[in-house]
């Protein structure tokens, strides 16, 4: 591992600061991910700014009933959080879905946002990765890629976004607070995640030596009834196969409101817009659901080993939004 | 932040240390290397085996991933603090009363674990398998699904994890009996507490 200086910043401010004109100095938080790809070898800064003890470890119900989640609120926090597990369930299982209790009880809301992709290819130094090295190549597009994209992938990268909470954090339409050398600046999770394209290392939207802050869910009565289902190849600790965050309103056989949002298919969590739309106005049948996963599926591409997880996310749509249409009728 | 080591304060099982590390430096090589305390075990180094797992400010956490310059004065519970003196902690002798590992490497990583589940569970959260996770619901009982899912950050190559399982629930069982003894203020060794 390279060397490195460590500091601890003590405000925001100081922390931007402190970052200001240095891409070679990242911020730490629980460290889960960075410390990790320190040891590989695929992260190596030379300044790291610790902001684990900056005064965003708060979870709050703003006055107009958002949900304000700072960005080192850990994930065990805010899956045990009573007003997390009550307005928005599917968060709390999505959070609770991913790694292990050691993990989660160091890990952080803003780095979570920001953790890398576990493909193979990036994680090993002396493969080619564009993600890694731009330009060098993606050896799993015609490598191994059993768990790699169907959505949203390009030539230059298929691989998936690993985060559990982002998922469900999409399908409640999350806006991601940062703050930059200009100040406070808002972006909603669709524009945080940038596309892959021709520029697989460009990440997110967040300016150079910008610090996420916090979290913020606007208020979504919807979401009281709402799931999230992972499947994984162990029954636990292990990344998805692909996952769901669903949430159902029916009213008199009706589909009123619909959330639904895919993890590991993309780049990036994926909201299903397509099926929402498909879906909102109409029956809420098993033959409905299973014709708005395949408008949101007709733009998947599966490469050769991950085909199978075209039917694995209709079959998940269809199964998660009857089983909580089944409970709206109980 | 001008030089490449830090000067840390560290309190380890009740003791204060001062040491000076190499950023670089692990709160699991820092126990280990620096302070002589090499209950807990490096087993793969990158957080997905659990043999590192020590309380860190009374939660569980994986000290490979933990930075000890970023572990500058907080608060450490290894293995070698768990005891009572003579008197084991009750996860400790229920791993020996249930048999709870065959070559032992992952067990001091195990017992600091199920400390930690038998907390987080005593304080209420939810767990994966929890099947409904508002707190209208209630907290769930900490049956062996619910044990085996808390416990899966700690793998164990030999296999022992019936007798894991059985361990932490006659533990957790003692615990929880002897918080109502005490009238609900922790119980001497098993009370270590989940604190923010």
């Amino acid at each position: 591992m390279r060397e490195f200086r460590y500091g601890r910043a003590t405000g925001v401010a100081e922390a931007v600061a402190l970052h200001a004109g240095n891409p070679e100095a990242r911020f730490l938080g629980g460290g889960t991910n960075l410390v990790d790809l320190m040891k590989s070898g695929v992260e190596s800064p030379e300044l790291l700014i610790d902001v684990r003890g900056l005064p965003l470890d708060r979870i709050e119900v703003a006055g107009d009933g958002s949900l304000r989640i700072g960005a080192t609120v850990t994930n065990s926090d805010l899956a045990a959080h009573p007003e997390v597990r009550r307005r928005y369930p599917a968060l709390a299982q999505a959070v609770l879905a991913g790694a292990s209790g050691q993990l989660r009880n160091m890990a952080t809301v803003g780095g979570n946002l920001l953790q890398r992709t576990r493909c193979g290819y990036f994680y090993d130094t002396i493969q080619p990765c564009n993600k890694r090295r731009p330009g060098s190549g993606c050896p799993a597009v015609t490598g191994e890629h059993r768990n790699h994209a169907i959505l949203g992938w390009s030539e230059h990268c298929v691989a998936t976004h690993p985060s559990d909470m982002g998922v469900a954090l999409a399908a409640f339409d999350a806006v991601v607070s940062v703050h930059t050398a200009d100040g406070p600046a808002q972006l909603p999770l669709p524009d945080f995640y940038l596309p892959v394209g021709d520029t697989p290392h460009r990440e997110t939207a967040l300016p150079p030596g910008a610090l996420i802050t916090g979290v913020t869910l606007p208020p979504a009565p919807v979401a009281a009834r709402s799931r999230y289902r992972k499947v994984r190849e162990r029954a636990s600790y292990a990344f998805a196969n692909a996952s769901i965050a669903a949430a159902l309103d029916i009213r008199d056989g009706v589909v009123r409101e619909v959330r639904l949002a895919f993890g590991a298919v993309a780049s990036r969590p994926w909201r299903a817009g397509t099926a929402e739309r498909t879906l909102t106005g109409g029956p809420a049948t098993a033959e409905a659901f299973a014709a708005a996963a395949d408008a949101e599926l007709a733009a998947a591409r599966p490469l050769t080993h991950n085909e199978y997880k075209v039917p694995l996310v209709r079959n998940l749509v269809v199964a998660m939004l009857t089983e909580l249409a089944e409970e709206a009728a109980r | 932040m001008e030089t490449n080591s830090s000067a840390i304060s560290l309190r380890v099982n009740g003791e204060t240390h001062a040491l000076t590390v190499d950023n670089r430096t692990t709160l699991l090589d820092a126990l280990r290397e620096h302070l002589d305390l090499t209950g807990t075990k490096k087993g793969c180094d990158h957080g997905q085996c659990g043999a590192c797992t020590v309380l860190l400010d009374g939660r569980r956490a994986t000290a490979c991933l933990q930075l000890a310059a970023a572990a500058d004065g907080r608060t450490v519970t290894t293995i070698e603090g768990m005891a009572d003196g003579d008197r084991l902690h009750p996860v400790q002798q229920a791993f020996l009363d249930f048999d709870g590992y065959q070559c032992g490497y992952c067990t001091p990583g195990q017992i600091c674990s199920a400390i930690g589940v038998i907390e987080e569970h005593a304080a209420g959260w939810p767990s994966a398998v929890t099947a409904d996770v508002r707190p209208e619901a209630g907290p769930p009982p900490l049956d062996a699904d619910e044990i085996r899912e808390r416990m899966s950050g700690n793998l164990c190559r030999c296999g022992a994890y019936v007798s894991i399982v059985r361990a932490v629930a006659e533990a957790a069982a003692q615990v929880a009996a002897g918080r109502e003894a005490a009238g609900g203020q922790g119980s001497g060794a098993g009370g270590t507490r989940v604190t923010a």
